[in-house]
């Protein structure tokens, strides 16, 4: 312990020199820079990896965090004060990958100058007793054998070339009764581990300056309408630590069509979506439009940005006419879907309309069919055969009370309803291009078809379909792979390059013969040690031989 | 159409279980055989360190071990086993061998067939997973027998076979079903494929890690009872086979995580977001990790690294199972 005080200890029963507060820390350091260290950090890691995978995680299902506490009311918050819903953010998982890490750079940084000097220094002397290796050999090449000038130097330098052309670093050495060449070979393989180590140091700030300068975002766009790359047309936006309002690149994008592929042919998956295409329009900032598509698996990279296609569904356009005839109301109203066959929700809000404002609450139906109960349901995700039910409400929205409303729900809190529930009139039912009044003269409601041309019965494109776009900026997305293809590949050279030192030694035997022998060893592993000696032996010897 | 090849898929499958069956049969006659002739041949073979370690220690300091990390510049002797007692007395095993090849053919044929019904790679839901990855496993088993002779471990492969297969038709069989869009990826045709290439290796690796503790519990007191590791190779060289399979299976771990990544990128718009799979994914890599450190590390070699191995491939095959079944995630495998 070269840290150690000269202080003698007071106490003979205490072994241990004082280390002195120098000492301690390096003491640590040591510690901590220990493979052993290694070992426990990367077991407890592993441990600590575990609670996230049975409790829901903010990040990855904040939905289910929520459920969790309403179904667990005191074991709930218990379980958060110990962070196991933010497990891979809290403070203990933090803990042991930042102390890994730090180990790992403990560790990498003096194997790295260790390395740099090990490539600058010749191979090792060749050692005194070859025979006591694992691989070794030996040839005696008679006199009368010897091809002509072949002695012990002629010998030494044949296999110092022939060991240079195989790869080998080589240094000859004098010995007292003989000569021999010391040869190494398989540095890549200390360099691979090395570059692995630093790569995954690499992978890990890619991730957290990616995170930090990124953003990502929600949008809904119907088809034919546009989204702009701003942050308030955001849907919803969540930038990362370091985010600056320059990273948005304001480029401009209109979803052309939307078109969904549904099973036919097997009866198990009938209906089943196989394929999801949307066809958008993009512009660039001052520049003319081009065309692009989205799929599931293949999002589209424009703008610095990745657009992903993570949901979708219908947005029935719905016009509102008040009582005195105006048009108070007309948009297409994404409705969120509620099962796989679309069956979708959504509210439909008319503040301008007079006498009293409108508000509704509806059902869409894209296959609408009668339940036993007679209630409807929907059993096809197509527009076979699209129904829209609404609650009508009328009174005062509170639209002005400051107070932000979710577009998707409706509180009928201080509200007339006017159809639909106890009102005593039946839900308003439409299909598309129908027109109903409403009660007391309110106004009417008109569910506009986007393809009032179709021939009777075709309702294929009678209802407009909306995306759900998430929108990723990851300006280090490319680092993270890049140091993940170099672990890899610094992976496979530490794993399988075999690190090898051969000796070849040359005696001059007092008969006149020479005896040539030929040792190996190898670092770690190696079962072609013993084949490679041999095959350089035969090499050799057979060249010196006439 | 369809529909014939997957019924023709069952057939087949069923046959190779029968096969396999007859396999696990004459291998474990083969160990009850082991037992009976296991000489004290072991002790003659038990040679593997050399006095190299000697040569070893003189030249510390050089390139041989880096910043003296424990047990780095460890030398080893690969010393050819030589424990078969006459090795054209396995007749027993090699039947075993044969059948576990045929079956193996059928077993593949089966998968085939499946990939034809589906008409996309058979792999997108547990009873395919299970069809497959069995597969694997014993397709490795088998091409490893060109590098080394692994037959000893027959018996495990085989009723590792039975079991996963066993379970993955009864249990999971589902009908041809096509592929959810966020399934439809070659991505998911390397992910899932390496995903299981890295799982029969660290099937093998464990299987050679029971036999060498095993093997080390009687190298130390004489385990009677198991006599039939008499006549396999010494814990120390068992060690070093689990070490090299492993080593692959985690080259081939490694790359899972980073295609799973790319994919996810795809599919889900961020490359890493701790899914339950990711975690289970990152958990068997960091526990394999810990394995080969734990080699690399005086005091951590032998046993303590035999159980990591053990534990890691613990971890694989929970992650298979009782995550796959019960924890949720966007894995959610179709048709379960
Ligand atoms: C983030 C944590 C770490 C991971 C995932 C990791 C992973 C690995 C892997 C996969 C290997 C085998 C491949 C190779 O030889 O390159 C390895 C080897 C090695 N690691 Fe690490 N490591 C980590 C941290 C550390 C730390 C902190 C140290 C230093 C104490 C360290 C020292 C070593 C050494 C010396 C080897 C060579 C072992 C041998 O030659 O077999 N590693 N590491």
């Amino acid at each position: 312990m070269e840290g150690s005080g000269p202080t003698p200890p007071a106490d003979p029963a205490i072994t241990q020199p004082k280390l002195g507060f120098v000492g301690m820390l390096r003491f640590f350091w040591r510690q901590l820079t220990s493979m052993r260290t290694a070992i426990v950090l990367l077991l407890l890691l592993a441990v600590a990896a575990v609670p996230g995978s049975m409790w829901p995680q903010r990040s990855s299902d904040p939905n289910g965090v929520i459920q969790f506490f309403a179904n667990n009311p005191t074991l709930a918050p218990v379980l958060d004060r110990i962070q196991l819903f933010d497990v891979y953010t809290s403070a203990w998982f933090s803990a042991i990958y930042i102390l890994l890490f730090i180990s790992l750079i403990g560790c990498v940084l003096p194997r790295t100058m260790h390395h740099l000097r090990a490539l600058r220094t010749k191979p090792p002397r060749t050692p005194a007793r070859l025979e006591r290796l694992a691989a070794f050999r030996t040839v005696t090449v008679d006199p009368s054998e010897l091809a002509a000038g072949a002695d012990a130097a002629a010998a030494i330098e044949a296999a110092r070339t022939q060991l240079r052309a195989s790869g080998y670093r080589v240094a000859v050495f004098q010995g007292a009764k003989d000569l021999s060449v010391s040869a190494e070979r398989g540095y890549l393989r200390e360099t691979g581990n090395l570059v692995f180590h630093t790569a995954l140091i690499g992978v890990l700030v890619a991730v957290g300056l990616g995170g930090g300068f990124g953003y990502t975002g929600q949008k809904v766009v119907v088809e034919g309408q546009s989204f702009v790359n701003v942050k308030g047309s955001y849907d919803s936006f969540t930038p990362g630590r370091f985010f600056t309002d320059s990273e948005l690149q304001p480029y401009r994008l209109t979803l052309d069509t939307f078109t969904v592929t549904y099973e036919e042919q097997s009866i198990r998956a009938y209906g089943q979506p196989i394929d999801y295409n949307a066809k958008v329009t993009t512009w660039l900032p001052g520049g003319k439009g081009a065309d692009a598509t989205i799929k599931v698996n293949e999002p589209l990279e424009f703008g610095g940005t990745q657009l992903y296609l993570l949901g979708n569904g219908y947005a029935p356009t719905i016009t509102v006419r008040d009582g005195k005839g105006n048009i108070a109301f007309t948009a297409s109203v994404p409705f969120l879907p509620q099962d796989a066959n679309l069956t979708s929700t959504g509210v439909v809000r008319a503040p301008d309309a007079v006498p009293e404002q409108l508000a509704f609450r509806g059902f869409f139906y894209p296959t609408a069919a009668q339940l036993p109960s007679g209630a409807l349901t929907s059993i096809h995700p197509d527009l076979r055969n699209p129904v829209l039910t609404l609650f009508a409400y009328s009174g005062d929205l509170g639209l002005n009370s400051g107070v932000p409303q979710n577009v998707y729900a409706l509180d009928p809190k201080g509200l007339t309803q006017i159809a639909g529930g106890d009102s005593g009139v039946a839900p308003l039912e439409l299909r598309p291009g129908e027109t109903v009044k409403l009660p007391n003269g309110l106004g009417s409601v008109t569910f506009d078809s986007a393809s009032p041309n179709a021939a009777a019965g075709d309702w294929s494109n009678s209802v407009p379909r909306f995306v759900s776009l998430d929108v990723h900026h990851d300006p280090a997305q490319g680092w993270v792979l890049l140091f993940a293809v170099l672990a890899v590949l610094g992976l496979l050279s530490s794993l399988f390059i075999p690190r090898r030192r051969v000796w070849v030694k040359a005696v001059e035997q007092k008969n006149g013969s020479l005896r040539l022998e030929y040792a190996g060893l190898a670092r770690g592993e190696d079962p072609g040690l013993d084949a490679t000696v041999e095959a350089i032996a035969t090499r050799h010897s057979s060249g010196l031989k006439a | 159409m369809s529909e014939t090849y997957a019924s023709y898929a069952l057939v087949v499958i069923y046959s190779a279980m029968a096969v396999y069956v007859l396999a696990f049969v004459f291998f474990t006659l083969d160990l009850a055989k082991r037992s009976a002739e296991s000489p004290r041949a072991v002790a003659g073979s038990a040679t593997a360190r050399e006095s190299a370690a000697a040569v070893a220690a003189s030249e510390a300091g050089t390139a041989a071990s880096p910043v003296g990390r424990g047990g780095v510049g460890t030398l080893e002797r690969e010393s050819g086993p030589a424990a078969e007692s006459g090795s054209g007395g396995r007749r027993m095993e090699r039947i075993a061998f044969a059948l576990t090849a045929l079956a193996w053919v059928l077993h593949v044929a089966g998968a085939v067939l499946r990939g034809l019904a589906d008409g996309h790679v058979p792999w997108s839901n547990m009873f395919e997973f299970s069809l497959v990855s069995s597969g694997i496993v014993v397709g490795v088993f088998l091409f490893l027998q060109f590098w080394q002779n692994l037959r000893f471990l027959g018996t495990y492969i085989a009723g590792f076979a039975l079991i996963v297969l066993g379970v993955g038709t009864v249990n999971f069989y589902v009908p041809v079903t096509p592929l959810p869009p966020a399934l439809q990826s070659y991505w998911l045709v390397i992910h899932v494929f390496v995903a299981t290439l890295g799982t029969a290796f660290f099937g093998v690796g464990a299987g050679l890690s029971i036999v060498q503790l095993l093997q080390t519990r009687r190298e130390a007191d004489g385990l009677a009872r198991l006599n039939f590791l008499g006549t396999m190779p010494t814990a120390e060289r068992l060690e070093n086979l689990a070490y090299r399979v492993i080593v692959v299976g985690f080259v081939f771990w490694t790359f899972t995580l980073i295609a799973g990544s790319i994919w996810a990128e795809r599919a889900w718009g961020r490359y890493w977001g701790w899914d339950t799979k990711e975690v289970w994914t990152f958990i068997i890599w960091v526990l394999f990790a810990g394995y080969i450190h734990a080699r690399a590390t005086r005091g951590w070699r032998g046993t303590r690294s035999a159980w990591l191995a053990l534990i890691g491939f613990g971890a694989v095959a929970f992650n298979y199972t009782i995550v796959n079944l019960f924890f949720k995630g966007l894995h959610v495998y179709s048709g379960l």
